[in-house]
């Protein structure tokens, strides 16, 4: 196999340059999606028999917790990347992303409890989702924080990488706990989430809310990314030329 | 429908406008915050390049 | 020259830690002190009902006994990183994993099995029955031996860091939480008389994976710590 595109890909003028010509073409279809996806989940799609118009409140929090989730995991990648072949761009691009899905799991979190005050009952219940997602934002928050303190930049990389990699073996223990948990301790808990009855007008807008907000991590890593290059690259040639030209 | 109801929500108007509504910002805030931070990198890269250019 | 196997590297560091760790006799009884404080504090903040007090006693022994194994975690590598110990581990040719293994190993020894040992004691306090006890100083034992192996990666992450050990519970926690449910569970079942088999079976699985996983991640963090 040819690994040059691979090579070239890593390269850090090569990304700089690719990322700031393809941000628009993320960009602008993640505001159009967006704007139809709302449009979609707030107008047309009609209240859910059980949850009236509370149910719409799963147009932004489903999609930002398959977010809070997606970005964890390509973050790990990242990071096995970088480790295993040391190369700096992957870096990078783990540190970009680690900011973006720790807000992503947090505004999981408040639009969980938003929606919980009224079919709950509670601004809060330890259900075994909104729990994990909790300790997802720990585990976050862990790597933002072990980055922060470290000054050294190449180790900050590469001991952020670890601690990620560390994380996500762990995820699927803290999942699987947390609903073995949670099934022990179900019994107070009475739900108004029906079975999943939902229609076709219901399930369009969520489909575009989906790749909307894939399409704008996308756009907002490749700025995030583009910066991080940026800032690591300062004293190299090429950077001369790209922004004097 | 008109668009009192819409606002209404059917009565859950305090939990879906603050959740569309957060939502929102965090979005807008993430873009602003990105390309805040490749703005600043690139100014830092840009006064580093002049300072290096100087003395010779 | 002579030629050390891994094996007598392996007894050599897990002996000369405890040498060391025995001689500052207070950094051993520091956390089992905070344990015992604790414990004292539940029924004054809550009630000296020991039927009270039953119901909740292994989510308060197995909470405290996190926290107290994590009070020495920053100790760890401090000493071997400050003296170039850690650069001599490195430079040794033997594998840093099983290294790091007999230092988690030793550091559990001293900071892990006291807090198993005196646990009994505290948890009659709380009004735990006899029959229970068997079940809580296993789930214990599991629980810090997983806290050592998992604390050893934050400890090698952390090195040398201003305000590391803050940063090391924040770390660490998280990735403990898996071992609290089940560890505060089967002592829960245990009290109520159930066979708690299953959860601590669970918290066995836990620690086999964490104590073979964890110390290739130590080796990593260290090797990153001192390049």
């Amino acid at each position: 196999m040819n690994w040059t595109w691979f090579h070239k890909l890593a390269s850090p003028p090569h990304f700089y340059r690719l990322a700031g010509r393809i941000t628009p073409w993320l960009g602008w279809p993640a505001f159009l999606l967006i704007v139809i996806g709302l449009y979609g989940g707030l107008v047309l799609a009609p209240p859910d028999y059980q949850q009236g118009d509370a149910f719409r409140i799963v147009y932004v929090h489903a999609p930002s917790a398959w977010m809070s989730m997606f970005i964890y995991g390509m973050m790990a990648i990242a990071a096995a990347i970088g480790l295993i072949w040391r190369i700096k761009l992957a870096h990078a691009v783990a540190a970009a992303a680690a900011p973006v899905g720790a807000w992503f799991t947090f505004v999981t979190l408040v639009t969980g409890s938003l929606w919980g005050r009224p079919m709950w009952g509670t601004w809060w219940q330890w259900d075994a989702r909104m729990t994990s997602e909790l300790i997802l934002l720990f585990l976050y928050l862990g790597l933002i924080a072990l980055r922060a303190s470290i000054d050294d930049r190449e180790r900050a990389d590469r001991a952020s990488a670890v601690l990620a990699l560390v994380g996500v073996v762990n995820l699927p223990i803290i999942h699987y706990s947390v609903y073995w948990w949670n099934t022990l301790h179900q019994g107070s808990t009475i739900t108004k989430f029906g079975k999943p009855s939902i229609t076709f007008d219901m399930l369009w807008p969520l489909l575009v809310m989906f790749v909307a907000f894939k399409l704008f991590f996308g756009m907002v890593l490749m700025l995030r990314v583009r910066g991080e290059v940026l800032r690591r690259e300062r004293d190299a040639s090429w950077l001369r030329e790209e922004l004097t030209r | 429908m008109n668009l009192s109801d819409f606002l209404a929500m059917g009565g859950y108007a305090a939990f879906v406008w603050p959740s569309f509504g957060l939502t929102l910002i965090m979005l807008i805030l993430n873009v602003r915050n990105a390309r805040r931070m490749h703005a600043l990198a690139r100014e830092h890269a840009l006064r580093r390049l002049d300072a290096a250019r100087k003395p010779t | 020259m002579m030629q050390t196997s891994i094996t007598q590297a392996m007894a050599l560091i897990y002996r000369g830690d405890l040498i060391l760790a025995f001689r500052r006799w207070e950094q051993i009884a520091q956390p089992v002190v905070f344990l015992a404080m604790v414990t004292t504090l539940v029924p004054l903040a809550l009630s000296p009902e020991l039927g009270e007090l039953r119901e909740i006693a292994g989510g308060v022994l197995w909470i405290a006994a996190l926290l107290a194994a994590l009070l020495g975690l920053e100790f760890l590598y401090r000493s071997d990183h400050a003296d170039g110990t850690l650069e001599q581990m490195l430079l040794s040719g033997q594998p840093l994993a099983l290294i790091a293994l007999a230092k988690t190993a030793a550091h559990w020894t001293a900071s892990g099995l006291p807090l198993v040992l005196v646990s009994p004691l505290l948890a009659v306090g709380l009004g735990v029955p006899a029959d229970a006890l068997v079940v809580l100083m296993t789930s214990l034992a599991l629980g810090t031996g997983i806290l050592s192996s998992l604390g050893a990666v934050g400890a090698a992450l952390t090195l040398g860091l201003r305000r590391g050990s803050v940063l090391l519970s924040l770390l660490v926690l998280p990735l403990a939480m898996p071992a609290l449910i089940f560890g505060a569970r089967a002592v829960d079942m245990a009290i109520h008389g159930e066979v708690a088999r299953g959860p601590l079976l669970l918290l066995g699985a836990m620690f086999v994976l964490s104590l073979t996983l964890s110390p290739m991640a130590v080796a990593a963090a260290l090797r990153i710590s001192q390049e």
